[in-house]
């Protein structure tokens, strides 16, 4: 354990007490039903918070997330059940779409060096306007290819069902993880968040790296969007509001330092799961409103930046001797 | 070939570089040999970072050529200096302290093994890279845990392995210990050994004496010479660093005093552990003691430990013979200090506000912010030093940054004047001030000293710390290494102690 993985052990143990307090109020929290649950209901968030967390790690910040996930819900409805479109095409049209636009604030971020949070900021504006634009109502996809989908489980003992999307999830996880720790580009991302002036010193890449983090970030908000319209089975324009904040909260207790440079995809699942984790709880209690999900949430957040910064004064230099 | 008969591994000639309104480099030669250690000196502002950021690419040159082995290289940043085989280490370390010691190695070149990043094989070559270095630790933990000087001696590998012909050390001494300076030269001297040309930027006159082969010296943008630095004596290397002649007619003031009583201010065994070594020093009313040396050798860093901005861990200060707490600006400011600072621009004068606000902001901070100065009041005391000090400016409400460097450090004068202060630091109070100005702002001087203060000035004008002082402080290598007073306060003899000869 050092510095850098000190957070994610923090985050580890706040889940496992969390997941013990659970399990002595209510047993059934064991059964692979609940977890199963646990992980469909919270797919969309994961996937688009393993974007957050590299646009996180590199210094950054994503706002527009949570626009893109509806935009990409209405656009599919749109598509599929007014234009008629083959709903694989729509998927593809949309990952394209999104890359462009996460390419143009990456771009925008880089070339003009302007704040991400501005940027995003615009972003965020510009995607639920658009999604405005397409249509102010709630539109139903009763597409075919949605029931089959949907109807995709893994069976698990104990009358589990691990969804498709769960599984979209999971994937989405293990590639970021690789993409982290396996390639330049995850090291160009870490670079990046630790200093950039030292990062072009050294010959990374700055502009490419920016572009494409952004990239990938608006691309996860895609994939999450259409795993949301999967979920919900409709395009709504309001929907997914506050996404974007959830999501950073998620990777900020998932041990992420918000300042970027140090953080692990792997925090992230486990922030998901926490936060999963007190909806799940709430819904099992019934007398409490779900607005304690909000508050815990807050309180964690607090704790989780509270120690980041105790950590980062804290911890002692190792003295090597150089002979 | 050079004169030497060894080959030269990096050779510029004619090198210039001008920005608007001043020429940073003109002509400057210089020519670096396979397996040598070659130490560039000069004085602040004489030319040693511009030549170095055209050789490695960072600035382009406005005229002069750049051989490397031979043959005419061109670099256009520092990713291209670095594959032509030129490296540079600056001071501040710049790896990143949050990526670990490998990767900080082999950032964008990673060993590749089915199209992903084959961490073990990374491990393992950081290992065996360092190990060319003496330095045995584990390359997957963050850099961030390391010393400085492990930090540094990883840069240096990066370097090295990245370009391998020349490498360039930008005073890459400053923040370790003697036992890590040892370190660095062991190393030094293995890579010159193995062929390698370095050039070696510091103050530290001891070290390039210790590791240098050759010497080369800038001055004002302009090449002085380089020598062989067994060859040179220290003196001669002061004075072409300097550019003092030693027979220099010394200015005198009306006679120098001795001047008696109780010292006013005294400290006593007073230093910080790795930025100045205790030291001793009186300063009795109505006299100027002047503090000599070159840049780098402690003079700022005793004026900050001295007003409170650093803090000393070892010795006492004294006012009229009683111990006082000296920990911050604003124990300083009640015990009636004061101090222009030597980068007036940013740690002086506030560029905005008006020559008026920047006049009472000492006098407002020793009130608090609670109490503030009636506005007639300001008036007044500005108008006064104003007229006092001969500040020419239109009037009192002019922003201060529209005034020439001269008024600017006179309105820096008068607001610890404004203060009435009994002990007054001066950190080269007439850089970059047009001549005019700067015989005013001596006479200032004495004038205040004749008024009864205590003054400690700066400067790296010798022949001016001469025409001032009662006594002279010198520093070397963070050291007090000498105290001159009554006739010894000349050229000759403070260039002998600076040089330490």
């Amino acid at each position: 354990m050092n510095q850098r993985t000190f957070p994610l052990f923090v985050t580890a143990a706040v889940f496992a007490l969390a997941y013990a307090f659970c399990l002595s109020r209510f047993p059934a929290f064991a059964s692979t039903r609940v977890f199963a649950n646990l992980l469909t209901d919270n797919a969309f968030l994961g996937i688009v918070a393993v974007g957050m967390t590299f646009v996180i790690i590199s210094g950054g910040i994503d706002l527009s997330v949570g626009s893109v996930i509806a935009f990409t819900g209405v656009f599919l409805a749109i598509m599929i059940e007014r234009v008629h479109v083959n709903p694989w095409l729509a998927f593809v049209m949309i990952l394209i779409i999104a890359a462009l636009f996460g390419a143009g604030m990456g771009a925008i971020i880089h070339f003009l060096r302007m704040p991400p949070f501005i940027v995003t900021l615009a972003g965020m504006f510009l995607a639920r306007g658009m999604s405005f634009v397409l249509t102010a109502d709630s539109i139903p996809i009763n597409h075919p290819l949605y029931a089959q989908l949907n109807e995709l489980v893994i069976r698990l003992p104990g009358g589990g069902r691990l969804t498709l999307i769960a599984v979209v999830m999971l994937l989405v996880f293990a590639g970021g993880i690789v993409l982290a720790h396996f390639t330049r580009f995850g090291s160009y991302v870490y670079a990046l968040g630790g200093n950039r002036t030292s990062a072009e010193l050294m010959g990374v890449p700055v502009a490419s790296a920016t572009i494409r983090i952004y990239v990938l970030s608006s691309v996860l908000a895609a994939v999450s969007g259409i795993v949301f319209s999967l979920y919900t089975s409709a395009g709504y324009s309001l929907a997914a509001t506050g996404v974007e904040l959830d999501t950073i909260a998620a990777v900020i207790i998932g041990g992420t330092l918000l300042t970027g440079g140090s953080g692990y995809v792997i925090g992230t699942f486990v922030g998901i799961l926490i936060q999963g984790l007190i909806q799940t709880y709430i819904t099992f209690d019934g007398t409490l409103s779900s607005w304690w999900t909000k508050i815990a949430i807050g309180i964690l957040l607090f704790a989780f930046i509270a120690l980041q910064r105790v950590v980062t004064m804290a911890w002692p230099m190792r003295r090597v001797q150089a002979a | 070939m050079t004169e030497t008969g060894r080959k030269a591994v990096l050779k510029a000639s004619g090198l210039s570089k001008f920005f608007p309104g001043v020429r940073a480099l003109d002509k400057v030669d210089f020519e670096l040999a396979e397996g040598e250690i070659h130490a560039l000196l000069g004085e602040n502002g004489a030319g040693k970072s511009t030549l170095i950021k055209l050789v490695t690419g960072v600035y382009g040159r406005d005229e002069g050529t750049i051989q490397l082995a031979g043959e005419e290289v061109d670099p256009k940043d520092t990713t291209d200096a670095q594959r032509l085989g030129i490296g540079t280490v600056y001071q501040e370390v710049n790896l990143l302290p949050n990526l670990s010691v490998a990767e900080n190695l082999f950032l964008g070149r990673q060993p590749m093994r089915f199209g992903l990043v084959d961490r073990k094989a990374m491990k393992a070559r950081a290992k065996a890279l360092l190990a060319e270095y003496n330095l045995h630790l584990d390359p997957a933990e963050p850099l961030s845990r390391f010393s400085v000087a492990v930090q540094q001696i990883i840069a240096i590998a990066r370097a090295v392995d990245l370009s391998g012909r020349v490498l360039i050390l930008d005073e890459p001494t400053a923040s370790l210990d003697a036992g890590e300076v040892q370190v660095l030269f062991r190393i030094m001297r293995r890579l010159r050994d193995r062929g390698m040309g370095v050039v070696f930027v510091t103050h530290f006159l001891d070290q390039v004496y210790e590791v240098s082969d050759r010497i080369t010296v800038l001055r004002n943008g302009r090449l002085v010479g380089t020598r062989e630095t067994a060859e040179l004596p220290r003196l001669e290397l002061v004075s072409m660093m300097l550019g003092r002649e030693l027979s220099a007619e010394a200015l005198h003031r009306g006679g120098r005093r001795e001047v008696a009583g109780e010292p006013l201010v005294s400290f006593k065994g007073f230093g910080k552990n790795r930025y100045v070594e205790p030291f001793d020093l009186e300063i009795r009313r109505g006299e100027v003691v002047g503090m000599a040396g070159l840049l780098g050798s402690g003079r700022t860093e005793t004026a900050k430990l001295a007003f409170g901005i650093e803090q000393a861990d070892s010795g006492e200060a004294r006012v009229e013979g009683h111990p006082v707490k000296l920990q911050s600006p604003r124990d300083a400011i009640r015990l009636r200090f004061g101090y222009c600072p030597e980068d007036r621009k940013t740690e002086g004068i506030v560029g905005e506000l008006s020559v008026r606000e920047n006049i009472i902001l000492a006098l407002q901070a020793r009130r608090g912010w609670l109490k503030p100065l009636p506005r007639r009041e300001q008036e007044e005391i500005a108008g006064r030093y104003i007229k006092l000090l001969g500040i020419k400016t239109p009037d009192a409400e002019r922003s201060i940054q529209f005034l020439s460097g001269g008024n600017q450090q006179k309105a820096l004068l008068a607001r610890w004047l404004a203060t009435d202060p009994e002990f007054l630091i001066l950190d080269e109070p007439t850089r970059g001030i047009d001549v005019g100005a700067h015989a005013e702002i001596i006479r200032l001087i004495e004038r205040l000293c004749d008024d009864g203060l205590a003054l400690l000035v700066i400067s790296s004008e010798i022949e001016e710390i001469v025409s001032y002082s009662d006594r002279v402080v010198v520093l070397r290598d963070r050291r007090h290494v000498g105290s001159l007073s009554g006739d010894e306060v000349a050229m000759e003899p403070i260039m002998q102690t600076i040089a330490g000869a």
